[in-house]
């Protein structure tokens, strides 16, 4: 090839978590060696990640006819990319074209996710230039009561799982007087099935400061906390130097963009405790104490962090703030169905051939979901259950699959969106095993608060061991319906409340799991 | 991630030092252990007294947020830590078929670290590895869509190098 030094190839590769996971870096050094071998030069430009994990590592190459993509490339496939001229975008059995093309990506609608993938998470030319602090400068124009107003028309609602509307919670706040207030968002993304949050972290991390700060103007906030998780090393480095970048560019601190409004930002990291996705536990964890459940009333929206009011959102909410503030209330509305405004980002995971992050408007159903976009099981065999919500949503079955995805529509079919987790799960799968875990995880992460959360889960996961026993089958279920059913009216918060969705969705739908030692007893 | 053999032992200064670097942030005291347990491997004893008299709190409310939370060790980890993801995701994809495996090779159980001091291995519950699932973090480093002997391969590596 015949190219001037002084005018490199720029190639994409992702440093999304998910594509280390699967060989990122060994693909980006088996490129960079063989380009140096080559005497071509190149510039490799790191990502987040488009969110379709099947693919990775995806590697992006810009051409006059836009970015060509690649993928999955291993790095044994590398000799074979750079034989093909994929630095001139040339043909290969792994070329995909412009991932604008991809049917995976054109039919979602990317809002929140937009960047995602796309740009280095870390330039803020490249966040600017693809539409990034329009939204905060539209904000500090119209002022602190119009931005929680269109936030509140926009329909945005809370997207940790409890679907509160977000500008009512806004509006509390900015009505509550105090001379500290405080922005929270909760990134303490616990739920298996889920990385939005860290994602947007990876990728996009200017999103959610611009998010916060906004909120910050809102409701007269003038600090805030990033609650994350220790699980995620990765996401938190890229997060903390894109905060040290703000600072340095006045976008965070003192009067932000010379707007004379201050707005001071802070990632902590949480410490291993799936409850400290609880608000209040997070909360009592920000602070320095053990993540203990606080009983509401008082809401944090009026004595929130060290007592002071407070917002605390999910980080998907609040990376969704700036679009609406860009585009309006209407254009995000305009999407989704019922109470459900806008959309989601779903992700996909588990056994599952097309498994990533699918940001669409709410009302695709489940079966879409799982057998359309995720096209079946990895493993080829028929999906069995599909758990929606993370650790505490219920075990749906294919029988379940014209359910739309929204948040009445699931809590319909005794389930909930939560968080956005689909986990497939194929034939193979136990439902008795299944319910056994949601009780020993309840248990492993029980704050300790409340009684029937504490003891009862440990109970649970005995009564359901003595079920896979086959021991009076019959009386203990009666007494596993019985505990759950005190589990979910004398715990405080989500984690003892909810983890009978799980439980009551594998006995109700999966009867015969329970009954396979009863039955095989009887013979 | 430094290796445990390689980290200092106990040494009060340095202890002093940290907690002093963090006292004045608000709600210190988890940025402080884990702080601590990035310098010592865990987090030591004696350092519940330092911690009790720098803010203002009784020893016992120290010892209760410290055991708490499930990512600070009383002792000593092994010189390569494996976080192996036991959650759903990692569970349909037979995420506890290759964890059982790989503590069956080292002779160890959950929490556990080899006797030679070498490894360690801790569940933990979802690293947002979901899509490429079963999902590992060995010394800091992810793994996905992990075989039995692909981990065994990975955490042979890592005693290796």
């Amino acid at each position: 090839m015949n190219i001037a030094p002084t005018n490199p190839i720029r190639l994409f590769i992702p440093q999304d978590v998910a594509a280390l996971a699967v060989g990122a870096e060994r693909v980006l050094k088996a490129i960079t060696s063989h380009a140096a071998a080559a005497g071509t030069a190149i510039s490799i430009t790191r990502t987040g990640s488009r969110g379709l994990f099947w693919l990775e590592t995806l590697v992006e190459v810009e051409t006059p006819v836009g970015r060509i993509a690649y993928g999955p490339v291993n790095p044994h496939d590398v000799p074979g990319l750079f034989n093909a001229g994929f630095l001139l975008g040339g043909a290969h059995p792994l070329r995909l074209g412009r991932m604008e093309d991809h049917p995976w990506l054109k039919g979602q609608t990317r809002l929140t996710f937009a960047r995602c993938g796309i740009v280095d998470p870390l330039s803020l030319a490249d966040y600017e230039a693809t539409g990034g602090y329009k939204g905060l400068h539209h904000a500090l124009s119209i002022g602190p009561v119009a931005i929680v107003d269109s936030v509140t028309k926009s329909g945005l609602r809370g997207r940790g799982g409890a679907g509160f509307p977000t500008g009512v919670k806004w509006k509390t706040v900015a009505d509550t007087k105090a001379a500290q207030k405080y922005i929270v968002c909760n990134a303490d993304e616990g739920d298996s099935g889920t990385f939005a949050d860290r994602m947007i972290m990876e990728g996009d991390p200017f999103c959610l400061i611009e998010g916060m700060s906004i909120a910050g103007i809102a409701v007269g906030a003038t600090k805030g906390y990033i609650y994350s998780r220790s699980e995620y090393p990765h996401a938190n480095r890229t997060m903390r130097a894109a905060i040290a970048e703000a600072y340095r560019t006045g976008r965070l601190g003192a009067d932000i963009l010379g707007s004379g409004v201050t707005f001071d930002l802070e990632l902590r990291v949480g410490a291993g405790a799936y409850v400290c996705g609880e608000e209040t536990a997070l909360l009592e964890s920000l602070e320095g104490k053990r993540g203990q459940v606080r009983a509401k009333p008082p809401l944090p929206a009026h004595k929130g962090l060290f007592g002071q009011p407070t917002v605390i959102n999910n980080l998907v909410s609040l990376a969704t703030v700036p679009v609406i503030l860009a585009e309006g209330a209407a254009y995000y509305a305009d999407f989704g169905m019922g109470r459900s405004r806008g959309t989601m980002p779903i992700q996909i995971a588990g056994n599952v051939r097309h498994g990533g992050l699918y940001e669409t408007a709410f009302g695709v159903t489940l079966g879409e979901i799982v057998e359309g976009i995720g096209d079946g099981t990895a493993t080829g065999r028929p999906v069995k259950a599909v758990q929606c919500g993370g650790p505490l949503g219920a075990y749906f079955p294919p029988m379940l699959f014209d359910t739309p995805y929204d948040y009445e529509a699931f809590a319909q079919r005794d389930g909930l969106i939560g968080h956005g987790g689909v986990v497939v799960f194929d034939d193979s799968v136990d439902m008795a095993v299944q319910a056994r875990f949601a009780m020993e995880f309840c248990a492993i992460e029980s704050c300790g608060k409340c009684t029937p959360c504490r003891i009862g889960s440990t109970r649970g996961a005995e009564v359901v061991e003595k079920i896979m026993e086959g021991r009076d089958v019959d009386a203990n279920l009666v007494l596993l319906e019985d505990l759950c059913a005190t589990m979910k009216f004398g715990s405080l918060c989500a984690l003892g409340g909810f983890t009978p969705y799980p439980v009551l969705s594998a006995v109700r739908h999966y009867p015969e799991d329970f009954r396979r030692r009863h039955a095989a007893a009887a013979e | 991630m430094p290796s445990a053999s390689h980290r200092p032992v106990w040494d009060e200064s340095r202890a002093d030092a940290i907690i002093a670097d963090h006292a004045q942030m608000l709600g210190a005291l988890l940025p402080i252990l884990h702080a601590l347990q990035e310098e010592f491997g865990h987090v030591p004893e004696p350092a519940v007294p330092l911690l009790a008299a720098a803010l203002n709190l009784s020893r016992a409310e120290i010892h209760g947020v410290i055991t708490f939370y499930h990512d600070f060790r009383h002792d000593p980890a092994g010189r390569h830590v494996v976080k192996l993801c036991r959650a759903e995701a990692c569970q349909s994809m037979k995420g506890e078929h290759t964890a059982s495996h790989l503590l069956r090779r080292l002779g160890i159980d959950w929490g556990g670290t080899t006797p030679d001091g070498a490894v360690t291995v801790e569940p933990v519950y979802c690293l947002g590895l979901c899509a490429t699932a079963p999902a590992a973090l060995v010394d800091g480093e992810p793994h996905g869509r992990l075989t039995p002997e692909g981990l065994a391969g990975i955490v042979e590596e890592a005693r290796r190098a």
